[in-house]
């Protein structure tokens, strides 16, 4: 009997480490592919797994420049999820109109931006003819309406309900559905994107291995790292950020402290939706603006939070990083005819994550 | 002998089933072309496809937004496997019960794996994860052009019996409708099988289910399996209704629209899937004739404003959906009615 059980306690466990192996594998696969095996297209197109670029060693130009598209695609994800996991961390809300949100956002940026600078813009305009506080000031104006959208959303529909988190979910998603369609109505179906200051568009010769990368993207990780880091100050440091942190681990208990509980419900609300409206006018000026936009950037947030464990600030920047370089690399170092695969990649990384830590990586239970 | 009010309450719910199974049976007799083909089948899709939602949220507790997307890859292969001449896809031209087949059987074992990796979360986690399914399905299908590209598959042929649903709309009439009595047949059976006692139980104390010894995980996972079995049936006769299968039939919207057409009907009750989707085919029909809405400013364009604002009062005042409305409507004329209200277990012998 005892060797039987024996046998059968060894191939539980061995039968346990299957996914860890086999994740395992893959990434040590992927490191190698993209550093040393990936072959590139020669002069007459790409033949069978022949990659865009070759491998990293072959071509550490175009490896560095995909490595900070990945980097920088991963603030203006973090920068949206920040703002997603806040309030579902400390109200379990999970906000289905913060897509939504976002292009709200993104769209009075670029219609206050055309405004601001007043000349024919009926195609466009041009960097050249925007100055950086015709950038700055217009987002900022977008992330407060959101905040404010946000807040009268919260404040009406959403307190009342506190505990219905699936009733709260079905709530946000019937505010996303009349948002998107009177957007649709408002600014038209045709895709549009917000100008970049003069000052900003440009290459910046890096000095490592002959790259010359686009400032915008550098000044999106800056902002993404700079609002980073204010949340983090503001959540560790101020007494508002303490009472949400409280918040999160027990609410009940934070109240009968005797902390105005629905005040800081109300702050983390309007901040999450400011942070989705700033998201607008970042993501806006980086991709375009449209109908079906607000859906991808709902999926970005997601998958981010997902990965990352809800409620976790640090979660969502290992997330948003995890999903910018794993969506970048994959579209350029699959095998030239392939490259369409690399959505594919994004459900795996989730699914990945999810089979070991069904909470996210840095999620805890509620 | 004299009955309950509950026993006349459930006498006047069968009634209400029987009769409107014998209009739907003599549909064509009753309604015009246009109602046959255009609303009538199409609220016996959409409502089989809104059943594998409330089956998953009545009975499992997991609201799944993957749904639409299940459907989607039963629609796109069905569209794949018996199609030829399309720009983009395989253009296998098999056999279109080969193309049922497949489309199930691979809707299934997917719906398996989907499963599989959300059996472990619950709740509005399962929510979020169903809802990355189905923007990500959306995604493959518009970038893969080895299956569909953003154009789609047009042209899939219906099996022999059908002829061209054009020139028979009732055949395909009545395949759904026969479709949508047998799902909604096997899923009342499905829910008194131990399996189902089970997955109610699972539903209701997951802690408590797993603590017995019950494999919590294993079971969301098979009842999402059957679901996933159940919106594949959906996804064929929608390729088969509409002849044609995009990415834009599966995106964020047509996955939020099943998401209302079930809660319009009822989360908790299974006949809430085809209440629901006879209520939203209606308004979507029928929204350009409401007198004054054009006054407003609202034209059939802006359907989604609309149908927002009606998912959005009844999720604030009945959770329940319409059939919720209905049952406290019973339950007032129960009361109305005079009778023996409550029976002790001796009574009812």
């Amino acid at each position: 009997m005892a060797p039987r059980l024996r046998k059968q306690v060894a191939f539980a466990r061995f039968a346990r480490r299957i996914p860890w192996a086999l994740s395992a594998a893959a990434v040590v696969f992927a490191v190698l592919w993209i550093g040393f095996l990936a072959p590139a297209c020669g002069a007459n197109g790409c033949v069978g797994a022949q990659t865009n670029f070759g491998s990293a060693v072959h071509d550490p130009q175009d490896f560095l420049a995909t490595l900070l598209d990945g980097v920088t695609a991963a603030g203006v994800y973090f920068v949206v999820a920040s703002g997603f996991t806040l309030i579902f961390g400390l109200m379990r809300v999970v906000n289905m109109a913060h897509g939504a949100f976002f292009l709200l956002g993104g769209y009075i940026t670029l219609k206050l931006q055309r405004a601001f600078v007043g000349e024919d813009s009926a195609f466009g305009l041009l960097s050249s003819q925007v100055h950086f506080w015709q950038w700055l000031v217009p987002s900022l104006i977008a992330a407060a309406c959101i905040a404010i959208l946000g807040l009268g959303t919260q404040q009406i529909f959403l307190r009342w309900n506190q505990g219905q988190e699936l009733r709260q979910a079905l709530i946000t998603i019937a505010i996303a559905i009349i948002l998107a369609d009177q957007m649709v109505a408002h600014f038209g179906a045709f895709a549009e994107d917000i100008a970049w200051p003069g000052v900003l568009d440009r290459r910046l010769n890096l000095r490592v291995a002959g790259v010359h990368y686009t400032l915008t993207r550098l000044f999106i990780l800056a902002v993404a790292v700079g609002i980073g880091l204010a949340l983090w100050l503001w959540l560790k440091k101020t007494r508002t950020g303490m009472v949400i942190r409280a918040g999160v681990d027990d609410r009940q208990m934070v109240a009968a402290l005797g902390v105005n509980i629905q005040r800081t419900f109300a702050i983390a609300f309007a901040v999450g939706s400011a942070l989705a409206g700033f998201g607008g006018a970042l993501g806006g000026s980086f991709a375009s603006l449209g109908p079906g936009v607000d859906g991808n950037w709902l999926l970005y947030s997601l998958v981010v939070v997902i990965i990352g464990g809800m409620g976790s600030l640090g979660g969502a920047a290992v997330g948003a990083l995890l999903l910018g370089l794993v969506s970048n690399f994959s579209s350029a170092y699959l095998p030239g005819n392939d490259t369409f695969y690399s959505i594919i990649f994004t459900f795996v990384l989730l699914a990945v994550v999810l089979a070991f830590r069904p909470l996210g990586l840095f999620g805890r239970p509620a | 002998m004299s009955f309950t009010s509950h026993e006349i309450g459930r006498a006047f719910q069968v009634a209400i089933g029987l009769g409107v199974l014998v209009l739907a049976a003599l549909g064509p007799l009753l309604f015009s072309t246009y109602w046959i083909s255009f609303i009538l089948t199409q609220v016996f899709l959409l409502g089989v496809a809104a059943a594998s939602l409330i089956f998953l949220s009545a009975y499992g507790g997991m609201v799944s937004l993957a749904q639409v997307a299940l459907y989607g890859i039963a629609g796109f292969v069905l569209g794949n496997v018996v199609t030829t001449g399309n720009s983009k896809g395989l253009n296998l031209g098999w056999n279109p019960w080969l193309g049922v087949l497949l489309g199930i059987v691979i809707t299934t074992v997917v719906a398996f794996l989907f499963g599989a990796l959300a059996s472990r979360s619950a709740g509005i986690y399962f929510l979020m994860i169903t809802l990355t399914y189905a923007v990500i399905a959306n995604l493959f299908f518009g970038q893969v052009t080895t299956f569909s590209g953003f154009g789609g598959i047009s042209g899939v042929r219906t099996p022999g019996f059908l002829g061209q649903v054009d020139f028979h709309p009732n055949r395909l009439y009545y395949v759904s409708l026969i479709v949508a009595v047998l799902v909604y047949a096997a899923i009342r059976y499905l829910v008194r099988t131990p399996f189902g006692i089970t997955l109610q139980g699972v539903r209701d104390d997951p802690v408590r289910m797993s603590s017995l010894g019950y494999n919590v995980a294993l079971h969301r996972m098979l009842a999402f399996g059957f679901a996933g079995f159940i919106a594949s049936l959906a996804g064929v006769l929608y390729v088969w209704w509409n002849g044609h299968i995009d990415p834009a039939s599966i995106d964020l919207s047509a996955t939020i629209d099943l998401l209302v057409v079930a809660v319009i009907g009822g989360l908790y009750r299974l006949e809430g899937a085809w209440l629901g989707a006879f209520v939203f085919v209606l308004i979507n029909n029928y929204i350009r004739s409401v007198p004054g809405l054009g006054h407003i400013g609202i034209s059939e364009d802006r359907f989604h404003t609309v149908i927002g604002v009606i998912f959005l009062v009844i999720v604030l005042l009945s959770p329940g959906g319409l059939i919720g409305i209905l049952e406290k409507g019973r339950e007032v004329i129960e009361r109305l009615v005079p009778g023996r209200q409550k029976l002790t277990a001796d009574e009812r012998g």
